[in-house]
């Protein structure tokens, strides 16, 4: 039995997940919870935001974020995958930045209109 | 004449400029001073944001640019890169900008949506050296997220509230070393899932009941020594820790930016260090409301967004002349384990169906119940699992309670079960 | 070859500067940090006293009076924050009710205009939140406060606007006395003049044993202070002291001109400039201070910090030439901010007594006028505004100042180089989020006009770096 503090939203619920059990989660208050428990016991993922260089526009970075949760082994690698990146402006959110984050098959996206 | 100035162009700002147009405002000024509308949601460009109001995950700027883009549809005027210098009791508000000059206009109501700013090193006296390289945890997210600088690559953090803890995984992604988060409480004073997510996910250690003692560095911090603090929150001798490292980054609590308020006389609650609110968010200036962090610090700018769509709201019966309604107000007292409650006052009579009070609780608690009592009488229980004072608790009085009040009603809380 | 060379560019170096710029003389001033005021000058109890103090007949007496009489004209002429509020001196015992007429009589065979004493309940009916235990107090109406940091730029710009060569970041390595006069090593080389002035401070005693054998030593005690909001500011009406003791003046409370309310300090021996704050001291200075003034809220903080003062062993400013065409200006402890203006007059005095020709200049520019947006009229900032649109830009929300303001510190005689040589200038970032907020766009502007990347701009001191590195790739890359 493993005891986990659920993120999927700020409320923060105390999950217990029992790996013996096929992974079944109680303390959650949400089906989002439970989802929550089994996956970051069997195969933790993030979303996972950053920024990217931009040029000619307000700012000299521009947010990004994955547009879906990846692997949790993979948010350095993630990261340093935007090194080097310039977009320029103007840009609107959701455009994608990189379009296979280390193969993932997710996509970096712009995050604000810059 | 506007029939509403808001003052700030932020969550609290947009969301109340949007509400007051759709409520039938036209004549509508955002005073914002800095160059584009948003504010601290800008440089806050994680996720996280808009579950309870857009039911889905969306980072800071993602929920500012979905605010900035329904602000687009209405006929809202905006002001950019101006700073509101004086706010006068009679509704004249005195902006200076570069582009716009400096101009007295003014306006039937006036919404205060100023925000708040951090406390600094100054506010809670630690000792040492004074060299560079101690941030607020805002002003660091401000250069790595915005500015794209990176101000120290080995860093201890103070303070566990959630810029902190956001900041530890924003520095650590970005090739800093985070050596530590410290928190003179013995409990967080941010999200359980930012611990969770910030932290824990990249094995920085979180020190409870420690504080900072010294700071060393003659020109930039290259030592920061950490002691573990009594239950009066006193250091321990003989309990210190040194870290090398070449930042330190305050997360110790943020203060309602309320000057403009102060100046402009409304009564003040030094509980919430915000103007001191009715129902309606009005303050004790009649046509002058406020609302978001300016009003209280909130943990979810989603509560920002309602309470602020509230006064967008009030304003515009302000104007149009609804808000009738009996003027007798309960003060909202606080009870045992309650350090505040927004809002202060309530007028029965101008409430509609119901009336959200929010609050914080001073210790953390298990299984615990709300109680809600006028003179002997108890109005209203809510029961809840968990009680901290990092996480803002809300309520909903319905108006047949509060008609059942006599004169001031208490919030307290009391533990069921004791953990 | 200079006519005279001034080490150390506090208060009393860019006194003398300011003094000698009048003459036709070659002036410099050699400065080894990255800014004038950078020692005790810039943290100090910012008062300009009185002058009752000093054991009559000694160089302080004399110096504090006619000082404080020189920093009130200056101050006018060279648009310093200055505010005369007067200082009571507090005593809650026989004893102290004693010493009270022991300074007042001090005072009045030191010339002090003014000097009275009160009973504890006209001291309270003048200052409303003094203390009910207080029995009497010394009243000395000519005490004044200031802003230290902006009078001694205002002293150094003036010298420079006069034609002194300021070299900042030139710590003096070396001295050697030549037949025309002094050879003064530094780590930017070297540099010729008739007379070297000593004004190094804290390190006075160091630079004098360059030039001539020990005759001082120099005791460094540091004091401890808090800086309390705005909203504190009204506390106090004058400059509240207790009963001076043997360690100094003993623990203050007084307003600022910048409007806040100044509490400390305490006193202790430092090694050389250790300027740390302890959790001891700063508890002692709390705790004093609210002997006098029981209500101060210490929890509207905004800043601590801690200065040290050069004291020497010999209990008085050491003015005198140590060697030929070597003048120290030595052990200025307190009341050296107030004596400044005087040291420079007398050392003056003695530099021609020794065969320097104190011609005037004709053309001495003797006024200085800064723009300070927060304390103009509406239609005055509506019409600077109209005419430089970048004094519509405020910078620091908690100070009002403007982008116009620090653009001008900027460009003036001695531009800022760090993000507290602004401060200094101009206020940004004094007050209650101490930075927090115009910290990021005060160093885009000194980027900007000093033409460098903001990675290069520092906090206070050469060394007091604040950017590590950019994100995401390119040159500066982690």
């Amino acid at each position: 039995m493993k005891e986990l503090i659920c993120i999927v939203c700020p409320k923060g619920c105390h999950l217990q997940v029992d790996e013996d059990r096929n992974y079944a989660v109680s303390g959650n208050s949400c089906p989002r919870g439970e989802e929550y428990g089994r996956m970051e016991l069997t195969h933790p993922t993030r979303v996972v935001t950053s920024t990217v260089r931009c040029t000619g526009g307000a700012h000299p970075r521009c947010p990004v974020k994955t547009e879906g949760p990846i692997p949790k082994e993979l948010i350095f690698q993630a990261v340093r995958c935007l090194d080097g990146v310039e977009l320029t402006a103007p840009v609107r959110t959701g455009d994608v930045v990189v379009a296979d984050v280390c193969g993932t098959g997710v996509p970096f996206v712009a995050t604000r209109d810059l | 004449m506007y029939d509403l100035i808001v003052i700030g162009g932020g969550p609290a700002g947009l969301a109340a400029a949007c509400s007051a147009w759709g409520k039938g405002l036209r004549r509508i000024l955002i005073v914002e001073r800095d160059k584009e509308l948003g504010g601290i949601l800008n440089q806050c460009i994680h996720n996280g944001f808009g579950l309870h109001y857009f039911k889905e995950e969306l980072t800071g700027p993602e929920y500012a640019g979905r605010f900035i883009k329904m602000l687009g549809d209405t006929g809202v005027e905006v002001r950019l890169d101006t700073m509101v210098l004086t706010v006068t009791p009679d509704r004249q508000v005195h902006m200076v900008g570069k582009d716009t000059g400096y101009r007295v206009e003014e306006a039937r109501t006036i919404i205060l949506a100023m925000g708040c700013r951090e406390r600094t090193r100054g506010a809670i006296a630690i000792p040492g050296q004074r060299p560079a390289g101690i941030f607020t945890a805002g002003a660091a997210q401000r250069y790595v997220n915005m500015e794209g600088w990176l101000p120290g690559r080995r860093v201890v953090i103070l303070g566990s509230g959630d810029i902190g803890l956001i900041m530890a995984r924003r520095m650590t992604l970005e090739g800093a070393e985070v050596l530590a988060c410290v928190e003179v409480m013995p409990y967080s004073g941010g999200l359980n899932r930012n611990i969770v997510q910030c932290l824990r996910d990249y094995d920085i250690p979180l020190y409870l009941s420690h504080t900072v003692t010294d700071i060393k560095g003659r020109d930039r911090v290259e030592q920061v020594v950490v002691s573990r603090v009594d239950a009066h929150r006193r250091p321990i001798p003989g309990t210190e820790m040194v870290f090398d490292c070449d930042t330190l980054l305050l997360s110790v609590g943020l203060i309602p930016e309320n000057e403009l308020t102060r100046q402009a006389g409304a009564a003040m609650d030094p509980r919430t260090s915000g103007a001191v609110v009715y129902e309606n968010m009005e303050t004790s200036l009649p046509g002058v409301f406020a609302c978001g962090n300016v009003a209280h610090v909130h943990d979810l700018v989603d509560f920002v967004t309602a309470e602020s769509q509230r006064a967008g709201q009030s304003a515009a019966d302000y104007v149009l002349g609804r808000t009738g309604g009996e003027e007798e107000a309960l003060e909202v007292c606080t009870g045992d384990g309650v350090s505040y409650t927004v809002p202060q006052r309530i007028r029965p009579g101008r409430v509609d169906k119901s009336c959200p009070l929010f609050f914080r609780v001073n210790r953390v608690c298990g299984d615990s119940e709300i109680l809600v009592r006028s003179g002997e009488t108890q109005l209203a229980c809510f029961s809840r699992e968990h009680l901290a004072p990092g996480e803002m608790e809300r309520i909903v009085l319905p108006r047949i309670l509060l008609d059942r009040a006599d004169e001031r009603i208490t919030v307290s809380i009391r533990e069921v079960v004791s953990q | 070859m200079y006519d005279v060379l001034i080490i150390g560019c506090g208060i009393t170096g860019a006194a003398a500067a300011c003094q000698l710029s009048r003459y036709r003389l070659k002036v410099a001033v050699l400065e080894r940090e990255n800014d004038v005021s950078a020692g005790t000058t810039k943290a100090n109890s910012a008062i300009l006293h009185a002058g009752y103090d000093p054991e009559p007949g000694s160089l302080m007496a004399k110096l504090n009076v006619r000082g404080a009489a020189l920093a009130k004209e200056l101050c006018a002429r060279l648009d310093v924050p200055y505010r005369p509020c007067g200082s009571l001196v507090l005593a809650f015992s026989d004893q102290d009710d004693q010493m009270v007429r022991t300074l007042c009589q001090r005072g009045l065979a030191n010339g002090v205009p003014g000097v009275e004493v009160l009973t504890g309940d006209q001291a309270r009916t003048m200052d409303p939140n003094l203390s009910p235990q207080v029995t009497s107090a010394l009243w000395a109406p000519s005490a004044a406060i200031c802003s230290p940091w902006e009078y001694c730029l205002a002293l150094a710009e003036t010298a420079v606007r006069n034609g002194a060569d300021l070299h900042l970041e030139t710590a003096v390595t070396g001295l050697e006395r030549q037949a025309e006069g002094w050879l003064v090593r530094t780590g930017r080389g070297e540099f010729y003049a008739r007379y070297v002035l000593n004004a190094a401070g804290v390190s006075a005693q160091e630079v004098h044993q360059m030039a001539a054998p020990k005759t001082f030593t120099i005791h460094p005690s540091r004091g401890q202070y808090f800086l309390l909001d705005k909203c504190e500011g009204d506390r106090v009406g004058h400059v509240i002291f207790q009963c001076p003791g043997p360690s100094g003046k003993g623990v203050l409370v007084a307003p600022t001109v910048h409007g806040n309310l100044i509490v400390g300090p305490d006193a202790g021996p430092v090694e050389g400039n250790d300027v740390s704050t302890t959790g001891e001291g700063l508890g002692f200075v709390r705790r004093t201070a609210l002997k006098s003034v029981p209500s101060i809220n210490f929890r509207e903080s905004i800043r601590n910090f801690a200065g040290v003062r050069a004291a020497s062993d010999r209990g008085d400013f050491i003015i005198e030439f140590a060697a030929p065409g070597f003048l120290d200006l030595a052990g200025i402890c307190s009341p050296g901010l107030t004596a400044a203006p005087a040291i420079a007059e007398y050392a003056a005095r003695l530099l021609a007594e020794d065969g320097l020709a104190l011609e005037e200049k004709e053309n001495f520019l003797c006024q200085r006028r800064r723009i300070k947006f927060h304390h103009l009229s509406p239609a005055d900032k509506a019409a600077l505004v109209a005419r430089e649109p970048a004094y519509g830009r405020v910078i620091c929300r908690c100070e009002t100042v403007t982008e116009g303001e620090i653009l001008e510190a900027l460009r003036g005689p001695i531009p800022p180089r760090s993000v507290d040589g602004v401060k200094r200038r101009v206020g940004a970032g004094m007050g209650r989020c101490q930075g927090g907020f115009c910290g990021p766009r005060v160093v885009e502007l000194l980027a900007r006009e000093r033409g460098v990347s903001p990675g290069a701009i520092v906090q206070d001191r050469a060394g007091s770096w604040l950017l590590a590195a950019q994100t995401k790739g390119g040159t500066d890359h982690v």
